[in-house]
C-alpha cells in the first residue's frame, strides 16, 4: 500500500470567545491525497481523542460545497489555495508532502471566535434580516414565478448573485475586513428581479446600515474578495449595490 | 446632515471617488500648463500661462475648491483607514495577500501619505512663493510685450538645481503613479460604473493616465536639472 502524506499543521486553538488563543503545532501522518481537507482534520481529531486531548472544533455541514458552513483560513487564504471551492471541496492533493499548513479562523471584528476555528457569523444573519428578503403572498392562489417574464440576462445575473452561500470568505479575505461582496450579492439578486422591486430601496439602505453597525470595514475595491469567493461572485455586484444605494438616497421613494 | 452625507460606509466611498476624480482633473490642467516649459523658449509660454492661472478669478476660486477637495480626500481616507483597521483587531498569523490582490491597491493610505509629504515640499517650493512670500530668484519679474510677468520658470530652474530635490520629486511622481493605478479605476467602481461593456475601457484609460501624467511631471525636474531645457 502506498504510504500517505506527512504534514505539519499549525492550528489556532482558542477555548472560547473571551480567552486568548494561540497557534498549536500538530504533526499528521498517513494522510491520503484523495482526502478532503475536512477529512484530514477528522483524522487529526481521531488521534487527539485517542490521546485524550480536546479535538479541534470547526464548522462544517454538507461537505459538498453548497452550505457555506466550512470557514477555514488555510495557508493565508480563505478556503485554501484553490479557486471557486469551499474548504470541504479542497483535497489534500493540493498540498505537498511535508508541507506546513497554517489553519486559522476567519478574522473579523464582526465574527467573534466561538471556539478554535469556529466563528459566529450571526452578523450575516442580521444583515439578511434587515432586508435580504422579498415579501410574497403565500396564501390562496399564488403567482407562479415562472409566469413572470424576466430578461434572460437579468435572470442569469440574479442567479450568479444568488449563488452566494454566505460563508464569509469575502469579509475574512478583505484587507479592510469589508463584507460588501456578501451584502452586494444579496442586494443584487433581488434588485434584478421583479419580485424584489417593492422593497428595493429600503432593502439596500437597511442592509448597508446593518452592515456598518456590525463593524465590518469599508470597501476600497481591492478585489481580493472576488478572487477568494468560493462561488466566484464578481465585484460587479458591489458596483450595483453602489448604484442602488446612490439612487435610494437621491430618490428615496419607489 | 453631516451624518447622512458621511455617516455610512458607502457615502465615504462616494466622497473618496468624487474628490479623487476631481483631483485627477486638476492633475490634467496642472500637467498641461507645466508642460509648456518643454517649448524650450526660455519659459515665455509657461510664464504667460502661470500668470493667467495666478490672476484669473475663476481659477483662483477653483484653487480654494481644490484645497477643500484635497482636505476632504485626506480626511475621508484617514477615516476609512482607521475604521478598516478596527474591522480586523486580530491579525492572521499567516496571510497570503499577494495571492488575491496587488500590493498597491492595499497600500493606498501609505502611497497617499508619501504623496502628501511630497506635496508639503512642493507647496513650499512654489505655491508659498508665488502666492505669499514672493519668488526667491532675482529679478523676480520679467517683461514681454509690455507686460510684467512673474518669472516662475527661473524659479523652477533655481529649485531643481539640487539633486536631492529632483530625486524627491521623481519619488513623489512614482508614488502618484501607483496611487493612480488603483485609484483611477477604483473611483469608477465606487460610483457604480462597472459593466462588462466599458470595464476594459476604464481600466485602459486608468493605466494610461497613471503612466502618462506622472511621467510628464517627473520629466520636468529631470529636464531642468540636466539642462535638457534651458
Amino acid at each position: 500500500m502506498e504510504k500517505g502524506m506527512n504534514l505539519k499543521l499549525k492550528i489556532w486553538r482558542q477555548k472560547n470567545t473571551n480567552e486568548q488563543g494561540k497557534i498549536v503545532e500538530y504533526p499528521v501522518s498517513n494522510v491520503s491525497p484523495d482526502m478532503s481537507f475536512l477529512e484530514m482534520i477528522d483524522v487529526l481529531n481521531d488521534s487527539l481523542v485517542a490521546k485524550g486531548e480536546e479535538p479541534v472544533a470547526f464548522d462544517h455541514d454538507c461537505r459538498e460545497g453548497i452550505c457555506g458552513m466550512c470557514s477555514m483560513f488555510i495557508n493565508g487564504e480563505a478556503h485554501g489555495p484553490n479557486r471557486g471551492v469551499t474548504t470541504c471541496q479542497l483535497h489534500m492533493r493540493s498540498f505537498k508532502e511535508g508541507e506546513t499548513i497554517y489553519i486559522e479562523p476567519w478574522r473579523s471584528e464582526a465574527f467573534p471566535v466561538i471556539k478554535d476555528l469556529m466563528v459566529d457569523r450571526g452578523a450575516f444573519d442580521r444583515i439578511q434580516q434587515a432586508g435580504g428578503f422579498v415579501s410574497v403572498n403565500t396564501s390562496g392562489r399564488t403567482l407562479d414565478a415562472n409566469a413572470i417574464p424576466i430578461p434572460k440576462e437579468d435572470a442569469d445575473k440574479a442567479f450568479d448573485a444568488a449563488t452566494c452561500i454566505g460563508c464569509g470568505a469575502c469579509a475574512a479575505t478583505c484587507p479592510n475586513g469589508s463584507a460588501m461582496l456578501f451584502v452586494a450579492a444579496k442586494v443584487s439578486q433581488f434588485a434584478l428581479l421583479p419580485q424584489g422591486q417593492v422593497e428595493r430601496k429600503e432593502r439596500v439602505l437597511n442592509m448597508v446600515k446593518q452592515m456598518d453597525e456590525e463593524g465590518f470595514g469599508n470597501c476600497s475595491n481591492i478585489g481580493a474578495c472576488e478572487v477568494q469567493c468560493p462561488k466566484n461572485i464578481s465585484i460587479e455586484v458591489i458596483a450595483r449595490m453602489n448604484r442602488e444605494y446612490l439612487m435610494a438616497n437621491v430618490k428615496p421613494e419607489n | 446632515m453631516a451624518k447622512g452625507l458621511f455617516g455610512s460606509s458607502l457615502m465615504k466611498k462616494f466622497w473618496m471617488a468624487l474628490t479623487g476624480i476631481f483631483l485627477i482633473t486638476f492633475l490634467v490642467v496642472h500637467c498641461l500648463i507645466n508642460a509648456m516649459i518643454f517649448f524650450d523658449d526660455g519659459g515665455m509660454t509657461f510664464n504667460k500661462w502661470a500668470h493667467f492661472m495666478g490672476t484669473n478669478l475663476i481659477i483662483r476660486t477653483m484653487e480654494i475648491v481644490l484645497f477643500l477637495g484635497l482636505i476632504l480626500h485626506i480626511v475621508d481616507g484617514l477615516m476609512l483607514y482607521f475604521q478598516n483597521r478596527r474591522a480586523r483587531p486580530v491579525k492572521y498569523a499567516y496571510e497570503k495577500a499577494s495571492a488575491s490582490s496587488t500590493w498597491y491597491s492595499r497600500s493606498m493610505a501609505l502611497l497617499g501619505t508619501l504623496i502628501l509629504l511630497f506635496l508639503i515640499l512642493h507647496l513650499y517650493h512654489f505655491w508659498l512663493k508665488t502666492r505669499i512670500t514672493g519668488l526667491t530668484v532675482e529679478p523676480s519679474h520679467i517683461f514681454f510685450d509690455g507686460h510684467r510677468y512673474e518669472d516662475l520658470f527661473s524659479e523652477m530652474k533655481f529649485v531643481f538645481k539640487h539633486l536631492w530635490v529632483v530625486i524627491v520629486y521623481v519619488l513623489g511622481c512614482i508614488s502618484l503613479f501607483w496611487h493612480l493605478l488603483h485609484g483611477f479605476r477604483s473611483a469608477f467602481q465606487s460610483l457604480g460604473f462597472n459593466y462588462t461593456k466599458y470595464k476594459s475601457t476604464i481600466a485602459f484609460m486608468g493605466d494610461a493616465f497613471s503612466v502618462i501624467i506622472p511621467s510628464i511631471f517627473a520629466a520636468m525636474p529631470v529636464a531642468l536639472y540636466t539642462g535638457w531645457i534651458q
